[in-house]
This record gives structure tokens, sequence and C-alpha cells, in this order.
């Protein structure tokens, strides 16, 4: 029953309004050198959301403007609550990804870990947390949409169920050619709560689109479970070790002495 | 015993006073640091959120202080006891390595007072969970085994307990260091996007565990000959050779695993496009490996020269190879290059000052460079 909000590029008209909700919703200051649309956006401690401007061309090759709003993608499979060891960042049955501002030790190793570079630091802080989009978790609790997703006037995202949007989704791009046949966040990582519809190929506008469709967790799993049993292998061997060559020296001290005398 | 007639002594040189001005500054940074945040002090961005600090403090500090876990197993474990002579000071080079990689940590975490969050929080899918609870352990096992030395002069009655407890230490004190050695690497497991594929590898963990491990005794010839001359105490050419045949055999293991691994992945020539991680890579695997291999099984490495030479190679190629990691093979993936704030030079520049005055200070006032293994007073 993990929720998502599918994403239709083609309808965004990059008014901003969603930016807004986010801010308002979160309590996030505005940022005067970062405005969270336009041409150059940046997501920034204070800009969980923002809504960055394409010049691309179309299918035909006329010029043409897409918006395209970023924030966290909530993963399947969370890099960063996998990455992180204070259990900082864990995942939600209902889908949001949510960060634990007081279990976390700012090693941020989260950031290092997300494939799509989505958590940020308040760098300028003494006691800097780390921040990013957390899908309105507490809305999402009560059933409600994420705050962006409410005040959209365009039609741009639908909210429900992941898997009854990714069927949506899949039939969109069957019956309609102009989009491209990829819907952005089935496969990537594993596949996220945010899944996006495009007619532009997605690395025109700015997608990561070159990432594994292994959920990253995965990569490490083994590794960890293995563990405990490589470390009472290995200090059996030491044990073992120990006590052969302990005696075997003193086997051949024996020795030694035998001959000498 | 004669040594607790002899007083505490500290010799003072020019070079002395140089780095313990350069650790003040160093701790005048931190305290600025901790009270101002990373912003001001670091080049530090969202963008490079791990840097010189991680890179060098952390990833570096903890391979070459591997000098002190490779030297446990052979000396210790194995019983070569051909090799006491160089056990005790390649282990206080560990501690001390360990004791700054922990200095560095803390002053790179965001919420230093709630560095003790992952003892009772426990994020156990994270590798960098094995490194924080191997790293603390061991610090303070290295710290237990070191009462050994500290109690033929401090608190001599605890001495024997000391030497018995040695033995079981010393095991632990292999387990944790090869854990998270490799564990080390292990965190960039999840970077298989962002880390060029030149050093990206499904076993990237063990790359790190052998390079630890073969750069001990590189580390250890760097450290008896300046310490040779420093205190015109030498260990004999054959046990330094002997020792970094050791070193050789892991590395050629290593290059041939290094080999079929890129070969595996189809990424072999991307070390031959020219391009910068390309050229870096090289460097690494030429002069940190290949050089090296070819010092220590010829005549070169006969001669103190040779020995030095080999050190400073390989040394100098493990810190390259970390370093490539943390930064040259991410920066295809953040877009952006980082280069570290003067702060961050410094800081990093003190800890190691403090790691060297330490060593003196210790060398001179206990048994670590004429300690032969049978524990006759000096
Ligand atoms: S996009 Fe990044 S921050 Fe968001 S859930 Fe995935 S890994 Fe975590
Ligand atoms: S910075 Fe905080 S949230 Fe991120 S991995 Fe470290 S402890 Fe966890």
């Amino acid at each position: 029953m993990a929720k998502g909000v599918l994403v239709d590029l083609t309808k965004c008209v990059g008014c901003g309004s969603c930016t807004v909700a986010c801010k308002l919703w979160n309590d996030l200051k505005w940022d005067p050198q970062n405005p969270t649309v336009g041409d150059k956006v940046k997501l920034n401690d204070k800009n969980w959301t923002v809504v960055g401007r394409h010049e691309v061309k179309d299918k035909d090759g006329t010029p043409v403007w897409r918006f395209v709003k970023q924030q966290c993608f909530h993963c399947k499979e969370p890099a960063c609550a996998s990455a992180c060891f204070a259990k900082a960042f864990q995942k939600t049955k209902e889908g949001p990804v949510i960060y634990y501002p007081h279990l976390c030790v700012g090693c941020r190793y989260c950031m290092v870990a997300c494939p799509f570079n989505i958590p940020k630091y308040q760098w300028e802080k003494t006691f800097p947390l780390v921040t990013k989009c957390q899908m309105c978790s507490t809305r999402v609790a009560k059933g409600e949409a994420p705050a962006c997703v409410s005040v959209c006037p365009a039609g741009v995202f639908k909210y429900g169920d992941r898997e009854a949007l990714l069927k949506e989704a899949k039939s969109i791009v069957a019956k309609d050619p102009k989009y491209v046949n990829h819907i952005f966040g089935e496969q990537e990582v594993g596949g996220t709560s945010w899944l996006y519809l495009s007619d532009i190929p997605f690395e025109q506008l700015g997608f990561k689109t070159n990432v594994t469709h292994r959920p990253l967790p995965s990569f490490t799993e083994k590794y960890m479970q293995a563990t405990p049993y490589v470390a009472i292998t290995w200090g059996a061997i030491l044990t073992g070790l120990y006590h052969y060559t302990k005696r075997r020296n003193q086997i051949a001290k024996e020795n030694n002495k035998n001959i000498k005398a | 015993m004669a040594a607790n007639a002899q007083k505490w002594s500290f010799r003072i040189t020019p070079i002395r006073i140089f780095l313990m001005l350069l650790s003040l500054l160093c701790v005048g940074v931190i305290v600025f640091r901790l009270v101002t945040g990373l912003g001001m002090v670091t080049n530090l961005s969202d963008e490079w959120p791990w840097g010189l600090w991680i890179g060098f403090d952390v990833l570096c500090g903890v391979a070459l202080a591997g000098g002190g876990y490779g030297t446990a197993l052979i000396v210790h474990v194995l019983h070569k006891e051909y090799f006491s002579p160089i056990a005790r000071s390649a282990m206080l080079t560990s501690l001390l390595g360990y004791l700054l990689v922990m200095a560095g940590l803390f002053l790179d975490i965001g919420q230093w007072f709630n560095f003790w969050r992952p003892f009772v929080s426990w994020g156990h899918t994270s590798v960098l969970f094995e490194v924080f609870w191997c790293v603390s352990c061991y610090t303070t096992v290295q710290i237990l085994e070191f009462t050994e030395i500290l109690t033929e002069r401090v608190g001599t009655k605890y001495h024997a307990l000391a030497v018995k407890a040695l033995p079981v230490l010393m095991i632990i004190g292999i387990i944790f260091p090869t854990l998270h050695q490799s564990s080390l690497g292990g965190l960039y497991l999840l970077m298989v996007d962002k880390l060029y594929p030149l050093w990206w590898s499904p076993i990237i963990f063990f790359f790190f565990l052998l390079s630890s491990f073969f750069v001990g005794p590189a580390m250890i010839c760097v450290e008896t000959t300046l310490a040779g001359k420093a205190y015109d105490h030498w260990i004999p050419i054959p046990v330094l050779r002997k020792l970094i045949r050791i070193s050789g055999y892991a590395m050629i293991v290593y290059l041939v695993l290094k080999v079929f691994d890129l070969v595996n992945r189809g990424v072999f020539n991307l070390m031959f496009k020219g391009n910068l991680e390309g050229n870096m890579f090289l460097i690494e695997l030429v002069l940190g490996i290949i050089v090296p291999i070819i010092i220590c099984f010829s005549g070169f490495s006969n001669s103190r020269a040779g020995l030095f030479t080999f050190g400073l190679l390989v040394s100098g190629g493990v810190v390259l190879n970390r370093m490539n990691v943390v930064i040259t093979g991410m920066i295809r993936s953040t877009g952006v290059s980082y280069v570290p704030s003067l702060w961050e030079f410094a800081v990093s520049a003190g800890l190691v000052a403090m790691g060297i005055l330490a060593y003196c200070f210790i060398v001179e006032n206990f048994k670590i460079l004429d300690h032969d293994g049978h524990g006759h007073a000096a």
C-alpha cells in the first residue's frame, strides 16, 4: 500500500506554486540567492523542491520549454536509509523516506550514498542537519497528498497507490505516442515512489538516467551479513595459529637444546 | 627498574618547535570549527560532502596505521620472532594513527556531541556502522595493548596483568582492523553510479584490505629510516628486506586481481584514455604498485635507500589511491571539483605534527626501539 506520485512533465507550466507550498508547509526560509524556479535552480537546505526550466527541442525539432520539478524520489529501497549508521533515515510503509534529526550524527554518508544527490546540508550552521523533502509524511500518514501535489493548478500530479499509478502510467505511454517510452522511477535504483512521464528524453531534462536498476542496498547487504561470520572464523583461525606456531617454536627450541647438549 | 630512575625527557629542536607551532595552529582551527560549524572553515559543499578530512585524515590514516595489525599478526600470532625488533614501534605508530583518525572523524561530523548515537541507534545495514564500531573498539584495544609498554614505567604493579591480557588483545586487535580496513572500501559499494569505474568495483573492499596490509611494511621502512636517522637506531637490512617481501607478494596478488577485475568489468581500457581519471589511476598503479614490486624483488632493496624508496612509493601509492577514491573518482559525477581550503590543510598537517611529536616523546621515554622481545631493563 505504498503511496506514490505520478508527474506528467508535459503539463507543467512552471508557475512554482508547488515550491511555495513546500516552503509554507515545512516552514522553510526564503533563499534570495537561490530561487526555486528558473534556469539555474538548485536544491539546498532551504529549497527542498525546485522547478527547473529547460530549453529543449521536441520531436519535430521545434524549440520548447519544459519544466522539471525536483525533489527526493523516495526510493523503494533507499540508499540513504541503508547508509545511515544511526538510523536517522527511515523508509515508512506509506512510502516517504523520513529524516529524524535527533538521531543524526552529521557524517553525511547519506549525501554521498544517494544516487540522485538529494540530501543537503546546513553548511553555515554550527550544528548542521541534513535536509530533504519528506514527502509531507504527516500529511501522507493522514491519507492526504503532499503539499506540493495538492496545490498544482495545472494537474501535473496524480497522488495514489504507487503500483496503481505505475499501471496507469504504462497505459498512458502505450496510448499516446507523444510520450517517450520510459517511466522514470519505474526501475531506477530498484524503483522510486515518484514516477515521471515526459515527451522529451529524460537525460535532456537533467535526469540521471545512467543509474543501476538494482536496489542500492543490495550492494552492501551481503557484505554486512557476512561480517559476523568472517569475524568469528577469522578469530578462530588466528587463535589456532597463535597456539600452533607458539608450540612449534617451543618444540624447535627444545630440539635445538637437545642437539647442543 | 633502571627506567624508573630516569627523568621524563623531551629534546627541543627547531623541527620540533615548528611541529609544535603547526599543532598549535591546528588546535586553534579545531576550536574555531567546533564553534562555528563546517561552512566557514572548509570548502565542503552539497556537491562535496566528504573532502580532505575524510580522505586523508581518516581513510589514509587508517590505511597507514595498518602496519600495526600486520605486524601483530606476523610477530605475535605467527610467532615469527625474527621480526620482533619492529613490533613495538609499528604498533605505536598504529595507535597514534588511530587516535588521529578518531580526532579527524570527530572534527568532520556535524553533530559532534551526538557522536555516540550509533552505539544505541543501530543502523546495522550501514557499512559505516561497522567502520564506526570497529574503529572505536580497535582504538580501545590498542590503548590496552599499549599498557603493556606503559606499565613498564608507570603503574608497574599492573604490568603482569597487562602481559597476561596481551595475547587475547592481540587477536581481537587483528580481527577488528581486518574488518574495518575492508569496510572503508565497502563504504563505496553504494556509489556504483558515482565513483569512476576504474576504482569502483564489487570487490573494492578487498582491494582496501589488501592494500592496508601491504602498506604496513612500507610504512615501517619509512618510519625506521626516519627513526634511524633521529635516534641512530638501525633495524638490520635483512629483517626489513624479508618484511617487505611479504608486502611484495601481497602486491602481486593485488595487481593480478586488479587487472582481472578491470578486464572482467570491461573497463580496462579506461586507464589509457588520457583523461584525469585514467592518468591518476596509471600513476597510482605504476608508481605505487609496479615499480615497488620491482624494487622489492631486485637487489636495490638490499640497501637502506632501496628500502626507503620502496616505503615512500608504496605509502604514497596508497595515499593516492584513497584520495583518488574520495576526490578524483567523484569529480565526474558531481560535476564540480573540490580543492580543500587552507584551513583544512592546516588541520591535517597539524594532526600529523601532533602524531610525530607524540611518537618522539614516547620513543624517548619508553622502551620502543631497543626492545628485543625479552623484556630486559633498558
Ligand atoms: S532519492 Fe536519495 S534521498 Fe531520496 S530516498 Fe532515494 S536515496 Fe534517499
Ligand atoms: S549525516 Fe546523519 S542522516 Fe546522514 S548518514 Fe550520517 S548520521 Fe545518518
